[in-house]
C-alpha cells in the first residue's frame, strides 16, 4: 500500500538523519521523502512516501511520533491532499522532427521546456505520480538519458467551516 | 545572571537536579568538566573502564528511579559507554550520559579523539544534545533530566564540545523547560478502562502479566490489589521479575525462554492476558502468532508505540501503568467487585504444585537450585540483587524468588554480558544501606571485574556471588543443545582465580566448596564491610531447564528429563 505521511519536524540539524535512521534501524522502506522549510522558519516539513502494508504504517507512525523532534505527523489521504512531484528528463533527439514532437507532448502535459540542443531536450514536469508515468512512457521511445525527480510533497486541502 | 564558564555552568545545573554523585573517568576533551567537579560538591566515583560508568549510573537509575550520571571523555572515552547506553535504552533506565568533545572548529576534522557519538548513538538514545554554547547547557540539562526520566525512560546523551566547557558567558538557569513533541503524560481513557474490566471478568481463564514497567512506576501495590480482587493469577515477564511478590499464592513467576515451567504452561492456557508495562518481547512470548492465537489481550503501557508492535491488542490502555491500575482498582471496589477462588484458581494452583513436586532438579550437590535457594535463604528480604548474563541469570529467574518487589534488576533487553557488577556498585550507591548482591557468572563478572577496584577504593561493597562453570555456560548449552556438541570458544579453563583476582584489588575473595561453606561466605560477606567474591565451583554439565527454543512457542516447553 502506498502511503503519504507528511511530517512536521523542529528545523534543527541532524533531524533528517534521525527520521531516515529509524527506518533503517526498524527495517522500513522509503520510496521519496522532500524536506523543506515551513511558514514557521522554527519547523520543517517532510513528506515521506513509503509502500508498508497496514500494521507496519500504523507502527511507522507512531515510531515516527514517539521522536522527539517531530511535532505532527499525518497520514493524508490522497483525495484529500495535493501532492506532486517535479521531475526533470533529459531526452534523447535522434532526428530534427523528434524536437517539434516532444515539445508537443509536453505542452499537452503542461510541462516546461529547457535546453533544446540537436542531441537532448530537457523536460520539467510537475504532477502526480501518475501523469509523470504517463508522460514517461510516452517519450520513453526517443530514449530517456537521464531523469532527477524531488519526491513527493504534499499538503492537505483546507476545510472552510 | 552570574558569569561562568560552560564547565562550571554544567556543575550548577546537576547540582539543580539533585545529582551528588556521578562515574566516570576523565581525559582530555572533559578536563574542564572534571575541573568544575573538583570545585562542586559532587562526589566522583572513578571507574577503570567507562563500559563500567555507565553501567554503575544505569544501576543507580533503575534503583533510585532518578537518572543516574556518567561521564566520559572524547573519542575511545564516548564510543566505551555505548554498550552501558545501548543497555540502559533496551531496559528503559534513566541515564544520563556526559561527553567531551573535540573543540567545536575541530569538529569534522578528524582531530585528535573525535567521534561523532550523537550520530553513533542516535538508534540508541531518548535524545541527545550537542550544546554550542555555554548559554545553552543549562536548559539542555533541564531538558535532558525531564526526557530521561519521563514516560517511558531512557538515556540522554549530552556531548560538550572542550571549547564550550572553557567559555565564559553570562548563563541563564531556566526554572522551567517546554520540549515541544514531546508528551510523555498521557492520561488514560476511562472507558478503555472500563473495557478492560468487563473483559476481564468475562474471561473464564484470565491471567496477568506484569512487565518491567510495574517496576520503574512502582506499581506494587496497584498491582497486588488488582489480583488478589479478581483472584488472577500474575506471571511475570523477565524484566518484570519481582514486580509482584514470589512467594505470593498467586504469583506463578517469569514466564518466556527459560520461565517457570507453571508459568509457562498457564500463559498458554489462559484466555485473556492483562499485559502490564510489557512489550511482548521474543524472549518472553515465544512466536508472536502462536502466542496470540484464542487470547484476548489487555495491553496497558505508556508508550503508544509498544501498542500492536508485536501483538494484536483487543483493549489498549496508554498510560502510566501505575495510574491506569489505581483506576482500575478503585472502579472495581466502587462497583464492589470481588471475585473468589474460580475452577481456573484451582487449576492453577493445582498445575503449581505439579511442577514444583515434580520437576527434577540438577542432582550435582552444588546444582544451580540448592545454591540460589540457599542464598535467598540467608539474604534479607530488602536485599538488591543485579544479575550477569548468561545461566547463572536464568538460573536466577528459575530458582531465586524476589519477595520485595522491586530488589532485582538484570539486563533483559541488550542481555549485556559485564552488566551485573558495575550495574551492583551503583546500586549501592542509590540505597547504601541494603545488601546488594550481583548473581554472576565467571565469564560475564571477568568483563567489568576491574570495578572491584572502584568498590574497594569508592567504599561501595557489594558481594559478587559467582556461579563459576569455568565456560560460557549458556553458549555451551547451546552448542550441547544444537550444534551436536561441538564445543568451541566456551571454555575458561579456571582463569583467573577469582579469589586471588578479588584479594590483588584488596577485596575479600572466598571459596565455597558445598552449600553450608555458600551460606555461610554469605553470611561472612554480608557482616564485612569490603567488597566479597565468593567463588562457587558449580557443574560445568548443567543445564537451564526449562528451555523454551527460540523460534518456537511456549507450548513447546523443554522439561528437564
Amino acid at each position: 500500500m502506498w502511503s503519504i505521511i507528511s511530517v512536521l519536524v523542529e528545523n534543527k540539524p541532524g533531524v533528517l538523519f534521525k527520521i531516515t535512521h529509524l527506518f533503517r534501524s526498524r527495517n522500513y522502506n522509503i520510496d521519496s521523502i522532500s524536506v523543506g522549510i515551513t511558514e514557521n522558519p522554527e519547523f520543517s516539513r517532510m513528506t515521506i512516501t513509503t509502500a508498508a502494508e497496514e500494521k507496519q504504517l500504523t507502527q511507522i507512525l507512531k515510531q515516527l511520533d514517539k521522536l522527539i523532534d517531530t511535532v505532527e505527523v499525518k497520514l493524508l489521504d490522497e483525495k484529500k491532499s495535493i501532492y506532486r512531484e517535479l521531475v526533470l528528463m533529459k531526452i534523447r533527439i535522434n532526428k530534427p522532427s523528434d524536437i517539434k514532437e516532444i515539445t508537443d507532448l509536453a505542452n499537452a502535459f503542461k510541462c516546461d521546456v529547457h535546453d533544446v540542443r540537436k542531441s537532448s531536450i530537457i523536460i520539467e514536469i510537475t504532477s502526480t505520480p501518475d501523469r509523470i508515468n504517463a508522460f514517461e512512457e510516452l517519450v520513453k521511445g526517443y530514449g530517456i538519458l537521464e531523469i532527477s525527480r524531488t519526491g513527493i510533497c504534499a499538503l492537505e486541502r483546507g476545510h472552510d467551516q | 545572571m552570574e558569569k561562568m564558564s560552560g564547565a562550571r555552568s554544567l556543575m550548577v545545573a546537576l547540582e539543580k537536579e539533585g545529582v551528588d554523585i556521578v562515574f566516570g573517568l576523565p581525559g582530555g576533551a572533559n578536563l574542564p568538566i572534571y575541573d568544575e567537579l573538583y570545585k562542586s560538591n559532587i562526589r566522583h566515583i572513578l571507574v577503570r573502564h567507562e563500559q563500567s560508568a555507565s553501567h554503575m549510573a544505569d544501576g543507580y537509575g533503575r534503583v533510585s528511579r532518578r537518572p543516574g550520571v556518567c561521564f566520559a571523555t572524547s573519542g575511545p572515552g564516548a564510543t566505551n559507554i555505548v554498550t552501558g547506553i545501548a543497555t540502559a535504552q533496551a531496559d528503559s533506565a534513566p541515564m544520563i550520559a556526559v561527553t567531551g568533545q573535540v573543540p567545536s572548529k575541530m569538529i569534522g576534522k578528524d582531530a585528535f579523539q573525535e567521534s561523532d557519538i550523537i550520530g553513533i548513538t542516535n538508534p540508541i538514545v531518548k535524545y541527545a544534545f550537542q550544546p554550542m554554547s555555554p548559554t545553552e547547557i543549562p536548559e539542555v540539562v533541564k531538558k535532558a533530566f525531564y526526557i530521561s526520566a519521563t514516560g517511558r525512560p531512557g538515556p540522554v546523551l549530552i556531548d560538550i564540545p572542550k571549547d564550550v566547557q572553557q567559555n565564559e558567558a553570562e548563563i541563564p538557569f531556566p526554572t522551567e523547560v517546554k520540549v515541544r513533541g514531546y508528551h510523555p503524560w498521557i492520561d488514560p481513557d476511562i472507558t478503555k478502562i472500563e473495557r478492560a474490566i468487563d473483559m476481564l471478568l468475562s474471561a473464564e481463564r484470565p491471567i496477568i502479566l506484569a512487565g518491567g514497567g510495574v517496576i520503574i512506576s512502582s506499581a506494587f501495590a496497584e498491582l497486588q490489589s488488582l489480583a488478589e480482587l479478581l483472584m488472577i493469577p500474575v506471571v511475570t515477564t523477565f524484566k518484570g521479575k519481582g514486580s509482584f511478590p514470589e512467594n505470593h499464592i498467586l504469583s506463578l513467576g517469569p514466564i518466556g525462554m527459560h520461565g517457570h515451567a507453571e508459568a509457562n504452561k498457564m500463559m498458554t492456557e489462559a484466555d485473556c492476558v492483562l499485559a502490564c508495562g510489557s512489550r511482548f518481547s521474543d524472549r518472553s512470548v515465544g512466536t508472536f502468532e502462536e502466542f496470540e492465537k484464542n487470547l484476548k489481550i489487555i495491553h496497558m503501557d505508556v508508550d503508544p508505540a509498544e501498542i500492536g508492535k508485536n501483538q494484536t491488542t483487543h483493549v489498549a490502555v496508554i498510560g502510566d501503568v501505575r495510574t491506569s491500575l489505581r483506576i482500575m482498582v478503585k472502579m472495581l471496589i466502587q462497583r464492589a467487585i470481588k471475585r473468589t477462588d474460580t475452577p481456573w484458581n484451582k487449576r492453577v494452583n493445582e498445575t503449581k504444585e505439579y511442577f514444583r513436586q515434580n520437576l527434577k532438579l540438577h542432582p550435582h550437590p552444588l546444582g544451580a537450585a540448592k545454591l540460589l535457594r540457599k542464598l535467598r535463604e540467608v539474604l534479607p528480604a530488602e536485599s538488591i540483587v543485579t544479575t550477569e548474563v548468561g545461566q547463572h541469570q536464568m538460573w536466577a529467574s528459575l530458582f531465586f524468588d524476589v519477595i520485595q518487589p522491586g530488589t532485582f534488576f538484570s539486563s533483559t533487553g541488550l542481555g549485556t554480558m559485564g552488566w551485573g557488577f558495575p550495574a551492583a556498585i551503583g546500586a549501592k550507591a542509590a540505597k547504601p544501606q541494603v545488601p546488594v548482591v550481583d548473581i554472576a557468572g565467571e565469564g560475564s563478572f571477568n568483563m567489568t571485574e576491574n570495578s572491584l577496584a572502584t568498590s574497594v577504593l569508592d567504599n561501595l561493597p557489594v558481594i559478587v556471588f559467582v556461579m563459576n562453570n569455568f565456560s560460557l555456560g549458556m553458549v555451551a548449552q547451546w552448542q550441547r543443545t544444537f550444534y551436536d556438541r561441538r564445543m568451541i570458544g566456551v571454555d575458561l579453563k579456571n582463569c583467573p582465580d577469582y579469589v586471588k583476582i578479588a584479594e590483588a584489588y584488596g577485596a575479600q575473595g572466598i571459596r565455597a566448596e558445598t552449600l553450608d561453606d555458600v551460606g555461610k561466605a554469605v553470611q561472612t560477606a554480608l557482616k564485612s564491610d569490603i567488597a566479597t567474591v565468593i567463588d562457587i565451583p558449580i557443574d560445568p554439565q548443567e543445564d537451564v531447564l526449562p528451555f523454551v527454543a527460540p523460534g518456537t512457542s511456549l507450548k513447546d516447553m523443554i522439561l528437564p528429563s
